[in-house]
């Protein structure tokens, strides 16, 4: 019989189609049978683990007096999670960081008159993990997302490099690895001068940000930079009342970075206490 | 077409040539398959204790699914939130690639690559999970 | 069909060869980019878009050339239009592979990019994005190759391409809306929170799409034994200016907000770009440039007797394309990052390597744009049309 270049094309495809599906629904069916086990596998949470429904942070930097007091805490954080130094401003992935008051808050705008003590006080700037963030609401394969304890997630193995997050994040949390964070600079030092092994690396062409120590929270331990703070960062459980980063809240006057953008950042700064 | 006879032979001649050389490239050396090294320091300590060597699901198991399996491990790690492994016998594991995994199998070219290295697959998982140092067996 | 892109003249193939010279060299530039990372690019922390994202965002408004044309025709029956609409879809067809190749020059993890089909993200404008450019181009491809090849045949198009036609319209207007809502949603960076962002897009569109496909089918009438002809050509400069027009005007209005309610974040950005902003100003001398350009587009094609004239007509559409380039191609994406998000200014300016891959994917573009236009110009030599 003859068929013409049209009916031959429409018969490769259909038979395409069939075998590639019989195939799969052939293996699904046979599966593989695992000898009865004593229990069926499944995955639960540590019973040491911190948990929370939304962590935040209450930050008084009145109780940072010297620049080691920042550095401590900016350091115990770069030190366990393998965060590269590319040595220049350009490539930089910093996930906590100190810098100025006018920086920190740029939409209060310039302003001579203000307190003299609040204006020249350096801040810590680390990841706001907003209530609603932009960053989430832009991710198109949601290797960014919302974890049900509040927070702001970054899932590396998912993350195709669009940099997305980062135009929408008002705050300027994260970072891009620019280069691969695993190599060394021109004079063959790596980027990370140590590597903590229990840690894993990011890898080049993804996004980074702070992950607000879930690893440590997971297994009943508190955020790196709150350990080192010696009580300048409180960190806990924003909807819990008796909580001591809210009973912090309540005690002193605090303000958000652009709380009028409406993100809700769960970042709490003190700036003065109650009579 | 011209010829067409002769110009169908030249076709497939020159098809089993290109495309068998695979084949009678190889022919008399023997394509061994990989055999991986259970004798790491943690693993000779662990039959030490137990009597036996085990890993968090059984060999067969593993072999066949342990990509799936770390995927999953995966999704509930950085997902979920959630830790803890408890697998098939009732046992319970920290679920990490580094930590428990590698802790096991530290010798990664004995073992992870050599199968990796003979189905030519190259998973992209040690790009960011540090390889703990080999240690002499 | 496509064979008839196989045959040419020597200057034919002395054009394809050199694009494929331009092509190896941005591979090899990009495989480098590959390996080493996008820190090759002048890129930053704070500047994390830049010329790839800026091309992209461009190129979406070239791609409604073939809307421009398609609604007079399709749906207004300007049978002028008729021999040339073909121009217009196969410019889109080139202007969308273009668009989806620097988005995956720009992406840091490219070989991921399936997670994005897999992992769907409605909540995500990027994920639309995706969708609406990947339809537009199916749609413009089957549409185009079924109308030239019923041409070719001297037959009506089959009829099921008539509703495709149709839903190319609103899906041509998607794709600017949905590529301006990029920037539009994003709570942080005035100098993209415009409601108007849209609007601008789509005039822009509207004047550069048409613009470049004046140009093109000058070059058409030039080069090959198919002449487009002179009134399409003058409908197409009288769109263009009044899209153009439309187009100032609502920069004039991004001005006027910005400036009168004296806000510093919405001031900022402008007054990096048009002025310098505490010192920084990398981009002042383009982005007057740019307006001086678009001035001198709009002088020349509002006169009648200018615009008629078919020499000042290129003049004013190049003009009108590069002052169009570099607004919507460089200054919108920078601008909306400088300064930073603590007032702070990182400036960029691309690389050679950057550069040297942009221009590879424009020369991707082009030979596409050469096969496709060629396929076409055949057809329509032979005769190959049909009302």
């Amino acid at each position: 019989m003859s068929i013409n270049r049209r009916q031959f094309l429409r018969l490769a495809g259909v038979s395409t189609v069939l075998g590639v599906g019989g195939a799969s629904v052939l293996s699904a069916l046979t599966g593989k049978g695992e000898a009865v086990s004593q229990t069926t596998p499944h995955f639960t949470t540590d019973p040491k683990a911190i948990t929370g429904k939304r962590w935040g942070f209450a930050i008084d930097v009145r109780k940072l007096k010297t620049d080691e007091e920042y550095q401590k805490c900016i350091k115990a954080c770069n030190d366990i999670h393998n965060i590269p130094e590319f040595g220049n401003p350009k490539d930089e992935v910093k996930w906590i960081w100190k810098d100025t008051y006018e920086h920190t808050f740029p939409t209060v705008t310039e302003d001579k008159i203000m307190n003299k003590e609040l204006k020249e006080k350096p801040f810590i700037l680390l990841c706001n993990h907003c209530a609603q963030p932009a960053c989430v609401r832009v991710c198109p394969t949601q290797a960014t997302y919302k974890r049900k304890d509040g927070i702001v997630m970054q899932d590396m193995h998912r993350c195709i490099g669009c940099r997305f997050c980062m135009a929408a994040c008002p705050f300027g949390a994260r970072s891009f690895n620019y280069r691969d964070p695993r190599g060394k600079d021109a004079n063959g030092m790596p980027f990370i001068k140590k590597e903590n092994k229990e840690y894993p690396t990011r890898t080049i062409g993804v996004v980074e940000k702070c992950t607000l120590c879930y690893e440590r929270l997971a297994v009943g331990l508190l955020p790196a930079c709150a350990e080192a703070s010696n009580g300048a960062i409180v960190f806990g459980d924003l909807e819990d009342p008796n909580s001591e980063v809210r009973k912090v809240i309540d005690a002193n006057y605090t303000i958000r970075r652009k709380p009028e953008l409406g993100t809700q950042p769960s970042i709490y700064y003190v700036i003065g206490g109650r009579e | 077409m011209k010829n067409a006879g002769k110009v169908v032979i030249g076709v497939v001649i020159g098809f089993v040539i290109f495309f068998g050389f695979p084949f009678y490239y190889n022919i008399g050396k023997a394509n061994v398959a990989p055999k991986l090294k259970y004798d790491t320091p943690a693993i000779l300590q662990y039959e030490k204790e137990y009597g036996k060597k085990e890993c968090v699901e059984s060999k067969a198991f593993m072999s066949a699914e342990h990509m799936q399996l770390l995927n999953q491990w995966r999704d509930a790690v950085v997902r979920t939130g959630d830790r803890i492994y408890v697998n098939s016998r009732g046992e319970s594991f920290h679920m990490s690639l580094q930590n428990t995994c590698l802790n096991c199998h530290s010798n990664k070219k004995e073992f992870c690559d050599k199968c990796h290295n003979y189905l030519a697959v190259n998973p992209y998982c040690f790009s960011c999970h540090i390889v703990p140092k080999e240690k002499q067996s | 069909m496509l064979e008839k892109a196989l045959i040419g003249s020597k200057r034919y193939w002395l054009w394809i060869g050199a694009l494929l010279v331009v092509i190896g060299i941005a591979f090899i530039q990009y495989l480098h980019q590959f390996s080493y990372g996008l820190g090759i690019t002048g890129l930053s922390r704070d500047v994390s878009w830049g010329l790839y994202i800026g091309q992209f965002t461009f190129l979406v408004g070239v791609a409604a050339s073939a809307v421009m044309l398609v609604i007079p025709y399709y749906l207004h029956d300007f049978k002028k239009f008729g021999k040339i609409v073909i121009l217009g879809e196969f410019l889109a067809v080139s202007a969308v592979t273009m668009c989806v190749l620097f988005i995956f020059v720009d992406m840091g993890q490219p070989m991921r990019i399936m997670n994005v089909v897999l992992h769907p993200t409605p909540n995500s404008i990027m994920f639309w994005d995706f969708i609406v450019l990947t339809g537009y181009l199916v749609l413009n491809i089957v549409i185009g190759w079924t109308t030239l090849g019923a041409d070719r045949k001297g037959v009506h198009p089959p009829q099921w391409v008539k509703p495709l036609i149709y839903l190319s319209v609103p899906w041509a207007v998607s794709i600017h809306t949905v590529t301006a809502f990029l920037y539009a949603g994003i709570p942080g960076r005035h100098f993209w929170l415009t409601a108007i962002m849209a609007a601008r897009f789509l005039a822009s569109a509207f004047a550069g799409g048409p613009a470049l496909l004046i140009i093109l089918a000058l070059l058409v009438r030039k080069l090959t034994k198919f002449d487009p002809g002179a009134e399409p050509i003058q409908a197409l400069g009288k769109i263009v200016t009044y899209a153009m027009f439309a187009n100032v005007f609502f920069l004039g209005l991004e001005f006027f907000t910005a400036f009168y309610s004296n806000i510093p974040g919405h001031m900022a950005p402008i007054e990096y770009l048009y002025t310098g902003f505490e010192g920084h100003g990398k981009l002042v001398s383009i982005m007057w440039t740019s307006s001086i350009l678009a001035v001198l587009s709009l002088t020349l094609l509002v006169f009648p007797a200018l615009r008629r004239n078919e020499n000042i007509l290129a003049v004013a559409c190049v003009s009108m394309f590069v002052s169009l380039w570099i607004d919507k191609g460089f200054g919108l994406i920078v601008g909306g990052f400088v300064p930073n998000m603590f007032e702070g200014v990182t400036e960029y300016w691309p690389t050679t390597p950057e550069t040297i891959i942009t221009i590879g994917v424009w020369a991707i573009g082009f030979l596409v744009l050469t096969v496709l236009y060629k396929v076409a110009v055949a057809v329509r030599e032979e005769g190959g049309y049909h009302d």
